[in-house]
């Protein structure tokens, strides 16, 4: 549903809105330099804007701060309704290498609603781009949860909430099934 | 003055030509030494953690329900691509792939999970040989990752309320 409404509303052109919310700068170089004549995205009809309240498309970069939370949410409430969020960078979709510091209080999805996620520290523009062809529906999405399983689970399971304290020692309740 | 510079301006962009990489309908080739996404083998893993330990996003967690068993899990959403997990990787079951197209929906689209069967010594019950100085610091006996809000916990035996054990060092991540 949000792929057709997507290919309705933005089919023309999207204007991008750049925000960046405490990151190191890296992500907005790279943000950039899609838009310069190298990678010229105007070709597809993106524009970068100066104001969310003429975007489309919130690009964010950098992790949700304490410091900048609040001044984003106002920027993604400022946006006209049919709006979509990029996380870019690896800041923007999980907090980044400082996600448990003091100041960082993770993702940006912890503020915004997030539509699509650009990994990489920073994304080389092929990926951004790719990115935004994915959020059109241009290009089918490459990347598909991995899971592997050498063995069933009927093993017992080892918990530390069986554990209880016995006369200064401590005993596992269900020792014999492990 | 301000014509002449603007026809100075025009022969300048006249002389570059055409920039403009056709990156959609053709590849650039990658630089060398790129590095994009992990890829984890399970076929060659053997569940040491070493990744987890090393990773400086500790997004790589570990979770062992039992003995034989050992579940390693890896995010994906805040990784950096350092390379540090497949440089520490002592069976080469990491490899930094040329994988940078991964812009996805949803963002558990870009997880790895290996659950491993992990064979146990007959004589002393354990996969590997003791820890040393640091690692006994840091984790003693299992490792108990939170896999379900993904996170990455030091967690030792002071496992009861106001009982700390000797020699433990108060790390709680949460």
């Amino acid at each position: 549903m949000l792929k057709n409404l997507c290919q309705k509303m933005f089919g023309r052109s999207l204007w991008v809105y750049h925000a960046n919310s405490g990151g190191c700068n890296g992500c907005d170089i790279e943000v950039l330099n899609v838009l310069t004549p190298y990678y010229d995205v105007e070709r597809f009809g993106i524009k970068l804007v100066g104001s969310p309240r003429h975007a489309d498309v919130m690009l964010c970069q950098g992790p949700a701060m304490r410091s900048t939370a609040r001044a984003l949410r106002r920027a993604y409430e400022a946006m006209p309704a049919p709006k979509l969020v990029f996380a870019i960078g690896s800041c923007a979709c999980g907090g980044g290498v400082w996600f448990d510091t003091y100041s960082v209080l993770g993702p940006v999805e912890k503020v915004v609603p997030v539509n699509y996620y650009i990994p990489g520290c920073p994304p080389r523009p092929e990926a951004i781009i790719y990115g935004v062809a994915v959020a059109l529906g241009l290009v089918d999405k490459k990347t598909a949860p991995v899971q592997f399983k050498q063995m069933e689970f009927p093993i017992p399971q080892y918990h530390p909430g069986d554990l209880r304290r016995e006369q200064d020692m401590v005993v596992y309740e269900k020792l014999e099934k492990v | 003055m301000s014509v002449l510079s603007k026809l100075e301006e025009t022969l300048i962009c006249l002389k570059a030509g055409r920039v403009t990489l056709p990156y959609p309908a053709q590849a650039q080739p990658l630089p060398e030494n790129f590095r994009g996404r992990p890829i984890f083998d399970a076929a060659k893993c053997i569940g040491c953690a070493g990744c987890a330990n090393n990773c400086p996003a500790r997004e790589i967690l570990v979770f062992d329900p039992c003995q034989e068993m050992r579940i390693l899990q890896y995010l994906g959403r805040r990784c950096t691509y350092c390379g540090r997990c497949a440089d520490v990787c002592p069976e080469k079951a990491i490899t930094m792939s040329l994988e940078f197209e991964n812009a996805t929906g949803q963002i558990a689209d870009l997880g790895q999970k290996l659950e491993l069967f992990m064979s146990t010594c007959q004589r002393c019950g354990r996969c590997f040989k003791g820890a040393g100085v640091i690692e006994d610091l840091k984790m003693k006996g299992y490792r108990a990752d939170d896999i379900q809000s993904e996170r990455w916990i030091y967690r030792s035996r002071a496992f009861l309320e106001g009982q700390p054990v000797v020699d433990d060092i108060p790390i709680e991540l949460d």
